[in-house]
Parts: C-alpha cells; structure tokens; sequence
C-alpha cells in the first residue's frame, strides 16, 4: 500500500517502441505525479497516440520499462483505476448511452449497487443526461467523445488518459471539457492530456512535455517553459533573401506581413527594426509579448530540425 | 458477471439488434412452410393407375430431399458463422471500439472466448431451431422422420461452429472481409476436396483418397457434412449403399458409415487448437 500510494501516477524509464525500421518513441522517459495535468503536445506523428497505448498496455514496448500508480504497465487490476478516452472514439451504436456506461461499469469492474450513480453522474459531467436513453448510432461525433469521455470517467479512477479529448468538439464542448479536465485534478486524479491544440494545452495543464519524431524535446512547468518573449512585428517589403536574414534574430514564424520571433530577447527589438529598414522594409507594428505556448512549440520544432 | 461472459452476452445482444436473429427466422420460416407445403405434395403424386405412393417409398424419396434441404441449411449456417465471424475482432479493431474496452482489466483471451461463446450459442441455437422447425413440418407433411435427429442437430451445428472458429482466427488479423471470404472458400474446398476423395474411394485410388483425408483433417467441415447426412439416411439406403461397395460411397449426399470415432476425436482437438490460435494471435497483435 505505501509504496504503491506513494508511487506517481506515471513512470517511464527509457520506453522505445519500433515498427519494424521506423522509431514510433525512442527512449521517453518522465514521471507525472499525482493529481497533476500532464500535457503531451507534438505535431501529428510525433508518437504521442504510441504512448498512450504503451502505457495502457495495448502495444508492447521494444524497450525500457514504464510503472503507472506504482504497477508495471500491463498489469490487470492497476486497469480498474485508469480511465481511457481514444484518439479513435467509436462504442457500440446499437447501445443507448447508458447501456454503453453500464458496459463500462461492468467491465471496470465496479459493484452494480454503484452504477446507476456512476452512470449519472458520468452523463451529468459531460451533458448527455438528455440523449441517455438514445442508440448511440444517433450520435453526432461530439456527442460520441462526450460519451467516451463519460466511459473514461466512471470508477472514479485515479489516472485518465484523454488523447486528444476535443478533436469532435466545438467551442463551447471544449470549454466544456477543460471544466472537466480541472474537477479531475481538484479531486486528485492525474491526467494525462494527449493534445496538438496548444491553447487548450496551455490553459488547462500543470506540466507539459514536447516530442517530436518520438523524442522529448522539452518538457517542465508551463511558467519553466515559457520563459522567453515573442516578437511579432506587421512589414511589407522584404524579400525572400530580406527574411532569410532575419534568421540571425532566432525561430521565425513567417505569416506573410506578420513575421513573429518566437523568442527574441527585448533588448534587440531596436536592433531587430533598423534591420529590417535596413534591409528595405516598412514596419507598421511591432509588439513584444510573453512567449506562447504555440510560440516555445514552433521554436522548439524549429530549433530540433535545424 | 466475468468478462467472458459480458463478451458473449454482447455479440449475441449484437446480433438480435442488428435484426440479423430476426431475418434469419423469417427466412427459416419460409423455407420450412414451402418446404412442407412441398413434402405435403408427394404424398399426393399419383402414379399411372391412379394410386398414390406407398408410405415406403415417400419415406424413401423424403429422406433423400430432406438430405438436400439440410444441405441448404448446413450452407446458410456455414455462410452466416463465416460471415459473422470474418469481421467480429478485426472490425473492432479497425473502428477503435475494442480500444476503451481492453483498457479495462480485460484478457484478450477472454475476449476471443466470449466473442466465440456467443457465436456458438447463436450457431447452436439456430440449428436446433432450425432442424426442429423443419423436421416437424416433414412428419407433418409425410409421417417421415429420420433415424438420428439428435445426432443430425449435433452435426449440422458442429460445421456451423467449425466455419465460426476458422473465421475467427482469420479475424484476429486480416480484415472483415479478407477473413470472411477466405473462410467461405475454404469451406467450399473442403466440400469439394471431400467429393474428390469420395471418388477416389469409389476408384480406389489412394492419392484421390488422401486429399478427402487431409480436407477432413485440415478443415473437418465436410466430414462433419457426412455425419448429419448419416444421420438422415433410412437403413434401407444405407442397405442398398453398402451392396453398391465402393461406387455407392462416390457421393456428397450420401454416407455409409457414421465418422470414425478417431475423426470426432480430432475434431475436439482442432476446436481446441482453433481457439489456442485465435487467442494467441490476438494476444500478440498491436492494437
């Protein structure tokens, strides 16, 4: 018991996954403790969906090894305190939405005495109270991740894997759903936030980790990792041979008229603008602000490709 | 209730809400009332004085068509377990439904199980239903009833099951699809390879025999096939079979002796052997 408690609620020590030639994680190693939100951001490919499904047991690692809440992965009964929502949300469509949480509850296993509670208050948080009793077939897709995300949450379980838990929803669903996301941490239960939507990430997370091509390339504290300043400058009359000039001045996102430096330290702002004078363009605006999360993510892109 | 159980629970519950139960029993249900009303009209043939036939030989000519209707059902459950079964792991593969499901302290092996429980259940259940219907409506029709009904039940079912086991294994790795038809040529194959043997039986050419023998070995559905057909055959054919010798064997519909005990044994053991490949393949594949 007290190691296990005292365990995080993630632990991975240099877990590699190949298929076949190709690295899907090369060597991920990182804790999340308990009750934390833990985002996991990288571009489309990146190996974020191959964690999770390392994790939850459902591909076997090449190497390494990874404990969720002290048990090694794979173990069955560590299983009834995890909660999953796929990136590939589908459940059964000729079950009604209750029946579909029932299933869950059983499968948990949770005592029957408890799932009608559970099955309400599940439909409750995500807002399905209404469609309980409909076949899941008449679900629109957003209607289908609330029920996942209602599956993922029945048992109350300590650690939810949520990979990315908004892809179907509209804005007000993903409010919506970053609520949700902050009442898991406020009763203690770790999340682990598979996402490329950055402002979400950024809103909702304690911690965050960036991987590219199976490798983490950044990972801490939002405050750790957005440290820097981003300048975003409004131009006209640069040339292509002007802006690859710029590079001097660090990662640039290049938006046509508006070029953002996505970390540029400023006290070379009046550097950065004779230069660009200099160099034949007309500047309009420039406004320093602290760095984003989308800023730190280009840069960090840019710096591992470069 | 144990995984395995909500797993057969959910594939039976599948079937019946998807209205494949009720189809199947509208489509049984016609076949069995045409078919009767077609037994009914043999008893009223006449023959060129007039008479109608004796119970003997309407007895004699039921038996030989209920071997054909039962062949027809035989192939709709062949058909049906294949078709079912080609798509049951593998389309929940591909969907992402089996996903949130496996993360749940679940065994693949108990979904492999389950999954063919409430298969077999449904196999098993629309057989007996099936035989029942038909065969009732046969000793309404024409007073017939074959010798071995039990056994002719058991049969049918057994090839039925033996089609579902084979789809499933093929279903743990290739698609729907791929798996469905593979098992449906396999099941035809093996009929034919069965007829080949039978005719190397009525030659007597040992290599002609062997492919019936390893057909039977491979995939035991046509000799499966040939127990429910012994099953239905009246003494006084397997009398006339058995004088015929060799050449009476060189048939698929008919059967002179009931399946060697050694090859029900086998039969067990590839059942086994089916399921222990379904649920290692499925245990070792990435999801």
């Amino acid at each position: 018991m007290g190691v296990a408690a005292a365990a995080p609620a993630i632990h991975t020590v240099d877990l590699t996954k190949r298929f076949g030639s190709t690295i899907a994680l090369a060597g991920l190693s990182m804790t999340v403790p308990r009750g934390e939100i833990f985002g996991f951001l990288g571009p489309n490919g990146a190996g974020k969906t191959t964690s999770v499904k390392l994790l939850l047991g459902l591909l076997k690692p090449t190497s390494g090894e990874a404990w969720l809440l002290g048990e090694p992965i794979g173990d069955l009964a560590t299983r009834r305190r995890i909660g999953y929502l796929p990136e590939l949300f589908r459940y059964q469509g000729w079950l009604d939405a209750r029946e579909v949480l029932a299933l869950h509850c059983e499968l948990a296993p949770l005592p029957r005495s408890s799932w009608k509670e559970e099955i309400a208050a599940a439909l409750d948080t995500v807002g399905l109270t209404d469609r309980a009793d409909d076949r899941v077939s008449t679900f629109s897709k957003g209607m289908q991740q609330r029920l996942g995300l209602a599956a993922a949450l029945v048992g109350k379980p300590e650690l939810v894997f949520l990979d990315e838990p908004t892809s179907a929803l509209d804005p007000v669903g993903r409010h919506d759903v970053r609520e949700i996301i902050r009442g898991l941490s406020d009763r203690g239960t770790a999340v682990f936030l598979n996402s490329h939507l950055l402002s979400e990430v950024e809103q909702v997370c304690d911690r965050v980790a960036v991987v590219d091509h199976g490798r983490v390339i950044a990972s801490g504290t939002m405050d750790e990792l957005l440290s820097g300043t981003a300048v975003k400058v409004r131009v006209s009359g640069l040339d292509d041979s002007a802006r690859t000039r710029l590079a001097a001045f660090g990662p640039l996102d290049d938006e046509g008229e508006h070029l953002t430096f996505t970390k540029l330290d400023i006290e070379r702002v009046p550097e950065l603008v004779s230069t660009i004078v200099a160099l034949g363009g007309r500047v309009y605006e420039v406004s320093p602000r602290h760095q984003t999360l989308e800023d730190r993510f280009l840069q960090l892109l840019h710096e591992e490709d470069s | 209730m144990p995984p395995v159980f909500v797993f057969a629970r959910l594939t039976v519950q599948e079937s019946s809400r998807r209205r494949l139960l009720l189809a199947l029993v509208i489509l049984t249900l016609l076949v069995v009332g045409f078919s009767a009303w077609g037994f009914n009209k043999i008893t009223t043939v006449t023959r060129s004085d007039g008479t109608v036939l004796p119970h003997d030989q309407v007895s004699l000519i039921t038996s030989q068509l209920l071997i054909v209707i039962t062949f027809m059902y035989s192939g709709v459950l062949a058909l049906s377990a294949a078709v079912v079964a080609g798509p049951l792991i593998s389309s929940e593969v591909e969907s992402g439904l089996l996903l949130s499901m496996l993360a749940r302290p679940v065994r693949r092996s108990e979904v492999v199980i389950g999954k063919w429980l409430g298969l077999a259940i449904l196999v098993t259940i629309y057989a007996a239903g099936s035989a029942l219907l038909e065969l009732t409506a046969v000793n309404w029709a024409t007073g017939y009833e074959p010798p071995h009904p039990v056994e002719l039940v058991l049969y049918v079912a057994a090839e039925g099951l033996a089609l579902l086991s084979l789809g499933l294994v093929l279903s743990t790795r290739l698609s729907g699809i791929t798996g469905g038809v593979i098992a449906l040529v396999a099941w035809l194959m093996a009929w034919i390879a069965g007829v080949v043997g039978d005719i190397g039986t009525g030659l007597q050419n040992s290599a002609l025999q062997n492919v019936g023998t390893i057909s039977h070995l491979l995939l035991p559905t046509d000799g499966l096939w040939r127990g429910a057909v012994y099953a239905m055959e009246p003494d006084v054919i397997l009398a006339a079979l058995r004088a015929a010798g060799t050449a009476g064997r060189a048939n698929p519909f008919s059967a002179v002796d009931p399946p060697p005990t050694a090859f029900l044994a086998w039969v067990v053991v590839w059942f086994g052997l089916m399921l222990t490949l379904s649920i290692w393949s499925f245990r070792t594949r990435e999801i």
